[in-house]
């Protein structure tokens, strides 16, 4: 089982939002404050791993030509149930996710997984695969929302961190600051991934040579 | 219903709560396929087109949801009716009207991924809108992302001469870009349709 592979698939090199670019509309509009990335996170991490299961289980039953149709019907009735979940026992954050918990359903990374891994993999790889991913998404989310909700409003999870004399940036709660924060976000794993390339392009250049 | 309260709906799913910029709905077609203006209107045509039919039948399957006690079926019963218009408007389309489809045909199969569109369906039961403001709403929501994917698809393609640190390549530039047109559109705020 290659699972530290696939978590380091998950988390870095494969990070379903920063890398493949997947699911930009939930991390922008939802990342203002850490409850909502949390709750977000964990709904998408339990709706990844119970569709991945089910689609790999069900990837010799399901004709090829309607697959995506069957994707889409086994995800929608996952997120209705978390949907129905949350607002039984976290109504609070339930209502500031509002629209975007049964927008999940056409959250690119779910159907991307299902397509791209699930359907050509066994089901416990697939399981890895849905939690590895969903904790890379949970991560990416917390980090943007531990940003924009410190210097936006000065506080971190509901409790004030900055000094009272500190303004909050107020735009970065605002749309646009999902916008900036997700795109430098982009721009600083971009950069990391080009250097760490590098870096091993060296090293067996170096190597080639002794 | 006046026409006061449509043309409330209207200026507000095109300018202050644009879908893209306020509410963040139908980013990865605004995002992807933005990189030159004429595949833009199309793409932006197509979902103002499938988010007003949507919208018209969204609320009958709605009715008939609540008819029978099922509202918690909505999500499951919206996505499937949403992809199957889709693919219904794609075979009447390439029947009927051939120019139509092929101006628009490539976007169709997207659109039923596209989060505006089950977006529009699930606010309109949010909000209470009755037949006509739902269909109004869809209609003009997907005004609002024609003219957001219309005029982001300019300045991209302006973007892609200009010099930035090469780190930002791609898609960072384009969120950058997208959230200086945000902070533009935030200037809408606070439009109202008089006397309200």
């Amino acid at each position: 089982m290659n699972f530290k592979r696939q978590l380091k698939e998950g988390l870095i090199t494969q990070n379903p939002v920063l890398v493949q670019l997947l699911g930009m509309c939930s991390t922008m509009a939802i990342t203002t404050s850490i409850a909502n990335g949390i709750g977000m996170g964990i709904s998408v991490l339990i709706i990844l791993t119970l569709s991945n299961i089910f689609i790999s289980l069900l990837r010799k039953i399901i004709p090829n030509e309607v697959r995506i149709a069957c994707y889409i019907v086994v995800i929608a009735g996952f997120v209705t149930i978390v949907d129905l979940c949350l607002q039984a026992f976290v109504p609070a954050i339930a209502k500031s996710l509002g629209v975007f918990i049964p927008l999940i359903v056409v959250n690119c990374i779910i159907l991307g997984r299902a397509e791209a891994f699930a359907n050509k993999n066994t089901v416990a790889a697939a399981a890895v695969d849905g939690i590895c991913q969903g904790i890379g998404y949970t991560i990416v989310l917390v980090i943007m929302c531990a940003f924009r909700e410190l210097l936006g409003n000065g506080t971190l999870a509901g409790i004030q961190i900055m000094p009272a004399s500190y303004t909050p940036a107020l735009m970065l709660v605002l749309p646009v600051g999902g916008f900036l924060c997700l795109g430098t976000l982009i721009a600083v794993m971009q950069w990391a991934l080009a250097k760490s390339e590098k870096k091993a392009a060296d090293k067996k250049e170096k190597e080639g040579n002794e | 219903m006046s026409v006061t309260t449509l043309l409330a709906i209207s200026l507000g799913a095109i300018l202050t709560n644009n879908f893209i910029f306020a509410q963040f709905l139908g980013i990865c077609p605004f995002l992807g396929v933005s990189k030159k203006s004429d595949t833009a209107i199309g793409m932006g045509l197509a979902v103002t087109f499938v988010m007003g039919l949507a919208s018209a039948f969204t609320y009958g399957v709605n009715i008939i949801l609540v008819k029978f006690g099922l509202e918690y079926m909505q999500t499951v019963a919206f996505i499937l009716v949403i992809a199957g218009l889709v693919q219904f408007i794609e075979m009447f389309l390439k029947k009927s009207i051939p120019t139509l489809y092929t101006a628009l045909g490539i976007y169709l199969p997207l659109i039923t991924t596209n989060c505006a569109v089950l977006g529009v369906a699930l606010l309109n039961v949010q909000n209470g809108y009755g037949f006509i403001e739902s269909v109004v709403y869809g209609l003009t929501g997907g005004l609002g992302f024609l003219l957001a994917i219309y005029l982001f698809s300019t300045v991209r393609e302006r973007v892609q001469f200009a010099d930035y640190p090469k780190a930002f390549e791609g898609f960072p530039i384009a969120l950058i870009t997208a959230g200086l047109m945000a902070l533009a559109f935030m200037g809408f705020s606070g439009l109202q349709v008089w006397p309200m």
